[in-house]
């Protein structure tokens, strides 16, 4: 019975929007430059964050699930904080270290004259920000239920470090990782209060498709309709496919 | 039995959620209370009308929403549970007008007008309207929606400015506190939100903008459940006192 409840309280909305959804104007909405202006910068700055996540997630999911090192439980905790702090203040936070004013942000732009927001740098760092936690802790996971064991036998037989991650700890790990990516993925792609606070909302360089969204919300609520229909079809979409492919529930 | 428990739990928090709702819609008795949404232009003014109603009705709580006031709008529509709508143009409180929202009608009770803003100091050696238009300043404004972004670009295409404003903002207030965090280098605001913030902008008149008057309504919502008080609030704001208040913050008078 709660269970039940639980299922239509998830489904019920999502019903809403499709039946509620003008689907003739699907199509010249998607000719429109605003539309394809967002839906290109959602996806770009989408696949950027998966990619930053990769690079730079994967090496510390390893760390904090491999090494120990004094101060590793204190690490954890911090890497999870952006997960459970509001995004509207991670673009706060954002903003005062990297604005042009900021922390970090004054000095590169004393030292360089660069500054980063209001570019799509600025989206793909609030992305990165509130997407990493839910790679690093997928990873991590994945690298610790797999064990070291391995890791141990593939040193004996004369494998360096290097072989050892590329050849056996990575692909032991590969279903965690896609699912971290996975993650990662969908929350840039519904990323908006750190993007709209810290990156601002220009169609072309950073208005992705929930800033459209929520812009188009005060004019015209049947396009924002929608242009909700057309992300929740791209969300489905990918899900489905990586689901097909690598996320196979057994 | 935990996951009884659970349940029993769960059902116990949304029925009083409800309870809680419906006691919102039904006091009446001590302690009213009285929800105006405002243009995020009137934060300011409305804080001080507010004030003021309060001090003349005691016992009577007046509780303030700001906002872009196309957001309002569409909330007021969707039957917001609130008694007075001001927005900052005629459009936006059309639209609430034409969504049956506004029974009575709206009265226009001020007027205002634009100005550029820059950070205190001026960093970036702004010294008229036209230098928006010089490479590597970057300036924000309102988004197309709100009445400050459309008053705004028909100035910036009045004035021949060629480039890109650097972030579109939800409303007004959102375009000050960029300009006042010296984030932009110059912004388009209501020569009342330059009152407003002081010390920390600087203004600079913008060519042509008395052509471009916003006139700001107010009206008593469809759903008013304090018609007395929302009535008493509308004549405040009406009243030699409210056009003070008003006048000294920069709105002129219709």
């Amino acid at each position: 019975m709660p269970a039940a409840l639980a299922a239509v309280f998830l489904v019920v909305p999502l019903v809403a929007l499709v039946v509620d959804t003008p689907w003739s104007d699907l199509w010249t909405l998607l000719g429109t430059r605003e539309v394809r202006d967002a839906l290109r910068i959602s996806a770009l700055t989408s696949a950027a964050t998966v990619g930053i996540c990769v690079l730079v997630g994967t090496p510390l999911a390893w760390l904090l699930a491999r090494v120990d090192f004094p101060g590793r439980s204190v690490l954890r905790a911090l890497v999870v904080v952006p997960l459970v702090l509001p995004p509207v203040v991670a673009g706060v936070a954002l903003a005062s270290a990297l604005g042009r004013n900021g922390l970090v942000g004054g000095t590169l732009r004393d030292l360089t004259g660069l500054t980063i927001p209001f570019t799509m740098t600025a989206v793909v760092i609030a992305h990165a920000f509130v997407a990493m936690p839910f790679f690093v802790l997928a990873v991590e996971g994945a690298f610790r239920s797999t064990g070291a064991g391995y890791d141990a036998v593939a040193a004996t037989l004369g494998a360096g470090r290097w072989t050892t991650f590329r050849r056996v700890t990575l692909p032991l790990a590969l279903p965690g990782l896609l699912a971290g990516c996975a993650l990662a993925w969908a929350r840039s792609l519904g990323e908006f209060g750190a993007t709209i606070t810290f990156a601002g909302n220009f169609p072309g360089t950073t208005q992705t498709m929930p800033s459209l969204i929520y812009t188009e919300l005060q004019g015209d609520v049947e396009v924002a309709r929608t242009l909700s229909l057309i992300l929740l079809l791209v969300s489905v979409l990918v899900l489905g496919a990586m689901r097909e492919r690598w996320l196979r529930v057994p | 039995m935990r996951r009884r428990a659970a349940f029993a739990l769960v059902l116990v928090v949304l029925a009083g959620g409800m309870t809680s709702c419906g006691d919102d819609a039904a006091s009446t008795d001590a302690g009213a209370e009285l929800t105006v949404l405002a243009a995020a232009s009137l934060t300011e003014t409305f804080t001080e009308l507010a004030t003021a109603f309060e001090e003349a009705n005691p016992g009577v709580d007046v509780r303030l929403a700001f906002d872009s006031s196309a957001t309002l709008a569409g909330q007021a529509v969707q039957g917001a549970p609130a008694d007075v709508l001001a927005t900052a143009d005629t459009s936006t409180m059309q639209a609430a007008v034409d969504g049956d929202a506004v029974p009575d009608g709206p009265t226009t009770f001020a007027t205002n007008v634009m100005t550029l803003v820059v950070p205190a100091g001026n960093p970036a050696g702004i010294t008229s309207f036209a230098d928006l238009d010089r490479p590597g300043v970057d300036y924000v404004v309102c988004v197309a929606t709100a009445p400050c972004g459309k008053v705004g670009a028909s100035l910036l295409a009045a004035n021949e400015i060629g480039s890109d404003p650097a972030s579109l903002e939800t409303d007004v207030k959102a375009v000050l506190a960029k300009v006042a965090a010296d984030e932009a280098d110059a912004g388009l605001v209501y020569v009342t939100d330059a009152t407003a913030a002081g010390d920390d902008v600087e203004s600079i008149e913008i060519p042509q903008a008395d052509s471009q008057v916003l006139q700001y309504p107010i009206g008593i919502l469809e759903q008013v459940r304090e018609p007395a008080l929302a009535q008493g609030f509308v004549a405040l704001v009406l009243s030699d006192r409210g056009r003070a208040i008003l006048a000294d913050a920069g709105f002129g008078t219709p």
